[in-house]
């Protein structure tokens, strides 16, 4: 018998994800519709120095509008916002992003850890946050405080992401983190988080 | 369904506690971004063993030392000399040009913290040959902040990057001219300072002053919500003279500010803004 994981109600989603990040996002994002009906906010661990952001290089092969998140800037859905390379994103109670320029968090800038704990914040319940591959502990107390909101946390499966060290401490992390396949992940979203999921 | 609209506690506690500390002690953060201030705040009450933020409040009424450390926590002092040296670079090849054709120049460092970027800017307009005509004007809530940005001394360890962004910003001598180096750390050239007047100012409680050429203001508004930026541009306005300047961080914007109007996009790609003439007064040029 598998799980069944109901997400209904969401108002936004989050991802996480460092190492092997641009195979995993490659595979999530661009399956989605130009209309996809939620807003997502991502922070991926990238050198601050590096000329070509991910963000302009998944907006080429993405129909959903991909975009570098700006201060203030109200979260719209149909709209992938990435952190700025060097900044953290954070959640303000009227739905708009705000930038920080404060001290990494577990060594990283943008950390993720500090965009989960602001949206959980913000969304409570209608949260749905993801760990994709990556190679530290980053998004581990984030996608606690997710599930301690009544938000759902599911994880890349660590036994096929290129990095598994991130998930694992996710799912450590986490009572409520769910392990599950990227074809899965991308299923869930495409049903704009209204769908089931099923495990096997 | 009162469920629903009731506001957190902890949302509760963070208003009660920004007043009190503007009543008590006139620090005004009530106009902060709250989803930063509330972590920073979660990390003082952890550091200085309060368990709630109630408690700290208790504390911040009845314990008057504890406000400079917490002052360290409220307000963010992360900068690095020549940060984004693509800004520093637009400055030196666009925006000196305009400023040279002034008898006398004004430069405020709005949210100065510990100093980087002021020394940054005198070291720049040392080189370009106008620092003995320009007034510097240094500025930050945060007194420990100030202080530090008025020794002038930086970890050691933090020259390599400070002379790389140096360079790329398009420094025509060595970094290492403007420094020496003791025990562990450097200290900056204090003539550098000599023309830099060194005060307490709030963007969000005091008024305007003087007449700027150039207001530099960079990862400062960003921990601000919109009415306390609509304000701090607003005085940014109110200070600048007509076709002055105003510089931001890299990923800071106008266009969500109430005074978007008054600037122009000079060089949008390093966010620097130019005040735009009084449109109301048709006689003006």
């Amino acid at each position: 018998m598998g799980t069944l994981i109901s997400i209904r109600h969401l108002d936004a989603v989050v991802i996480g994800t460092s190492t092997g990040a641009i195979a995993s996002l490659s595979r999530l994002l661009p399956p989605l519709p130009r209309d996809f009906p939620l807003a997502i906010l991502v922070a991926v661990h990238v050198p601050a120095d590096q000329p070509h952001s991910i963000a302009s290089l998944l907006q080429t092969k993405c129909r959903v509008r991909v975009k570098e998140a700006e201060d203030k800037e109200p979260i719209l859905p149909g709209t992938v916002y990435f952190a700025p390379p060097d900044y953290h994103i954070l959640v303000e109670d009227d739905r708009r992003l705000s930038l920080s320029n404060e001290e990494p968090v577990n060594f990283s800038r943008p950390s993720i850890d500090v965009l989960f704990e602001s949206a959980a914040d913000v969304y409570g319940k209608h949260l749905l946050a993801i760990i994709l591959s990556g190679a530290n502990h980053d998004g581990a107390q984030g996608a606690s405080a997710v599930g301690q909101a009544g938000g759902t946390v599911l994880v890349e499966h660590p036994d096929s992401a290129t990095a598994r060290m991130m998930p694992d401490a996710a799912l450590a992390a986490c009572p409520t983190a769910e392990p599950v396949s990227l074809g899965d992940l991308t299923d869930l979203l495409l049903s704009g988080g209204r769908g089931l999921l099923c495990r096997p | 369904m009162t469920q629903k609209t009731a506001p957190k506690t902890e949302d509760i506690e963070l208003r009660l506690f920004l007043e009190a500390m503007y009543s008590q002690y006139h620090y005004d953060f009530r106009g902060y971004s709250r989803a930063s201030l509330k972590r920073r705040l979660v990390l003082a009450c952890q550091r200085l063993g309060c368990p709630t933020l109630s408690a700290l409040h208790e504390r911040l009424l009845r314990d008057d030392k504890v406000l400079p450390q917490l002052l360290d926590y409220m307000t963010v002092q992360v900068s690095d000399m020549f940060r984004d040296p693509a800004y520093f670079r637009a400055l030196r090849e666009q925006i000196i040009p305009h400023l040279k054709t002034y008898p006398s120049l004004k430069v405020w460092v709005a949210g100065c913290s510990s100093g980087e970027e002021l020394y940054s800017l005198a070291i720049l307009f040392r080189e370009e040959g106008l620092e003995g005509k320009t007034m510097f004007y240094a500025t930050d809530v945060n007194g420990n902040a100030l202080a530090k940005a008025e020794a002038g001394v930086y970890a050691l360890d933090r020259m390599a990057l400070f002379t790389k962004n140096h360079r790329l910003s398009g420094g025509s001598g060595s970094l290492s001219d403007y420094y020496h180096a003791a025990y562990g750390a450097a200290r900056f050239d204090q003539t550098l300072r000599r023309r830099t007047v060194f005060s307490d100012h709030s963007l969000a409680s005091d008024s305007v002053f003087g007449e700027m050429h150039l207001i530099s203001c960079r990862n400062v508004l960003i921990y601000f919500d919109r009415p306390l930026q609509d304000l701090a541009v607003g005085l940014f306005k109110d200070a600048l003279v007509r076709k002055g300047f105003l510089g931001m961080g890299a990923r800071e914007t106008l266009r969500f500010n109430a005074h978007s109007k008054a600037f122009a996009d000079f060089l949008p790609h390093e966010r620097i803004y130019q005040k735009q003439g009084d449109t109301s007064n048709p006689w003006a040029p």
